[in-house]
């Protein structure tokens, strides 16, 4: 018998009103997807095809206008204080509190699950050595260049040790030998703490590098092509993954905004 | 030296008071003295209240209305503004009302709290808050709804409780907006518990400045008002140390000073 799926998206549909008040459009129809406990999943696809939406579903921010949401047979945006400490996400600008150090930023999501400050600074300290950043624990954000604030916000999410990390497009707004070296820590993380991963870019090769399965979207957030990164994919199959990826990003009409 | 810029704020300070008081001087020498009393006249008196107790008394008396009204308006008014921005339904019923409010001229609530209420303190009070309270509201509500929607939703993301999310992201967010509408609120208190005590009350710089008009002695009447100046100032210079403080981590651009 399968294991239950540790994430699970079930004909899930967004609406929303128009900007302009004048009726309403739908960011995501009829979604349906299982991500297994462990696994890190790439969600790729233009931009507006619903990858945000999605995401805030995930997270508990919004609620489905259909269908449900489940993660471990809860649901996030019903059950919001169930997941207090269970979902670590890295956003795509850093968010960081400009009036708190990076050693207070990092401890923020710690402060708000009532750890002991003690334990919380020891803790924040060593992610932000983990991250590099030893000697910039008490420098303020506007203090620090682009790459390191992303670092911060990753050590913000990975220091209350999330059952799940989310992280929405975390290093687009990075230089590319930046995003790259974060990239690989950020991986290395993951996997060192067996970490389920929902990890949402518009870069063909970023998402193919970091998941385990990359999902490709379509207009509104349904899966138009899914592979799997195991075994041959990575090495020799790749290219013809690529293809196929491309081939379906491009048979997409370029977003019409509401 | 120049290059410090809090130096070079006090330096130009000093110039443009220094201009005004020789401007005084010169016209005490065409004028009687019960116009413009020589600056001399009106140092001597201004330093006398300063070391003489009793006089002292009543500009503390003063700073303590100022400073209770303040609080009262600021507490008020913190809970009006976070009661409207946490339920937008109640803004369209308060925010007309708050409107008016602060349509009525200080002179009127003078006349109103005299009518209404024996106490003079309460009278003061009552005066203070309602003559302060829209504009601490409109500031304060400014400053929540200028809360960061990105902050707001990574702080979510952590499911912070209401108490908590208070503590860390919405007290931080309106201290600037604080610090501004108490350095605004100050003067306005100030001129307006003038009038208050000028009316109905029997101690205070503003019941001096009534005594001083009876006498006809404008240099009292100067000293009297120095007094509640040097007061505002002072408590100003403390807000501002207190901001610099507390807003510390916002980036200074050299091109600032």
């Amino acid at each position: 018998m399968s294991e239950a799926p540790f994430i699970r998206f079930t004909e899930v549909t967004k609406v929303f009103s128009r900007p302009d008040g004048k009726g309403t459009f739908a960011a995501v129809e009829r979604l349906s997807f299982d991500i297994a406990k462990g696994e890190v999943v790439a969600v790729l696809g233009k931009t507006g095809c619903g990858k945000s939406t999605m995401f805030n579903l995930l997270a508990g921010l919004i609620e489905p206008t259909s269908g449900a949401v489940n993660i471990a047979g809860h649901a996030p945006f019903d059950e919001f204080n169930h997941f207090r400490g269970k979902i670590g996400i890295v956003f795509q600008n850093d968010r960081l509190m400009p009036w708190r150090t990076a050693l207070d930023n990092v401890m923020l999501g710690l402060q708000i699950l009532d750890k002991d400050p003690k334990e919380s600074e020891e803790i924040a300290r060593r992610w932000l050595a983990r991250l590099g950043l030893s000697g910039h624990e008490n420098d303020y954000p506007h203090a620090l260049s682009g790459g390191m604030r992303q670092r911060v916000s990753i050590a913000r999410a990975f220091a209350v040790e999330p059952e799940i990390l989310m992280c929405d497009e975390p290093f687009s707004s990075l230089d590319e030998m930046t995003a790259r070296d974060l990239r690989a820590e950020f991986l290395r993380l993951v996997k060192q703490d067996g970490k389920t991963a929902v990890f949402i870019t518009h870069h063909i090769n970023e998402a193919m590098d970091v998941g385990d399965r990359v999902l490709v979207f379509h207009r509104p957030a349904r899966i138009a092509y899914e592979a799997r990164m195991d075994g041959d994919a990575r090495n020799a199959g790749r290219e013809a993954i690529q293809a196929e990826i491309l081939k379906v990003l491009s048979l997409e009409a370029p977003v019409a905004h509401p | 030296m120049w290059s410090n810029p809090q130096f070079k704020q006090f330096y130009q300070a000093t110039i443009g008071t220094l201009v005004l008081v020789a401007a005084w001087q010169i016209a005490s020498f065409f004028f009687p003295h019960y116009l413009f009393p020589p600056v001399q006249a009106i140092l001597a008196r201004t330093v006398s209240i300063l070391i003489n107790w009793p006089e002292l008394k009543q500009v503390l008396e003063t700073a303590a209305r100022i400073f209770a009204g303040l609080t009262g308006a600021f507490l008020l008014g913190c809970l009006v503004a976070l009661v409207i921005g946490r339920s937008p339904k109640i803004e369209s019923y308060i925010t007309p009302l708050l409107v008016f409010l602060q349509g009525i001229p200080a002179l009127s609530w003078v006349i109103i709290a005299i009518i209404w209420f024996h106490g003079t303190e309460f009278r003061i009070f009552f005066i203070m808050v309602i003559t302060t309270l829209p504009a601490f509201t409109f500031q304060i509500l400014d400053a929540y709804r200028s809360m960061s929607k990105d902050l707001f939703e990574m702080t979510m993301s952590f499911r912070p409780s209401a108490r908590i999310l208070f503590r860390v992201l919405i007290v931080p967010t309106i201290v600037p907006g604080i610090l501004t509408a108490w350095k605004v609120n100050l003067g306005n208190a100030a001129r307006v518990v003038v009038v208050a005590e000028l009316v109905g009350a029997t101690g205070g710089v503003g019941y001096e400045l009534l005594r001083q008009q009876q006498l006809f002695d404008m240099a009292g009447a100067l000293a009297w008002t120095i007094q509640l100046v040097l007061f505002v100032l002072v408590v100003q210079q403390v807000i501002v140390m207190v901001e610099r403080w507390l807003l510390r981590y916002r980036p200074v651009s050299e091109r600032a000073s």
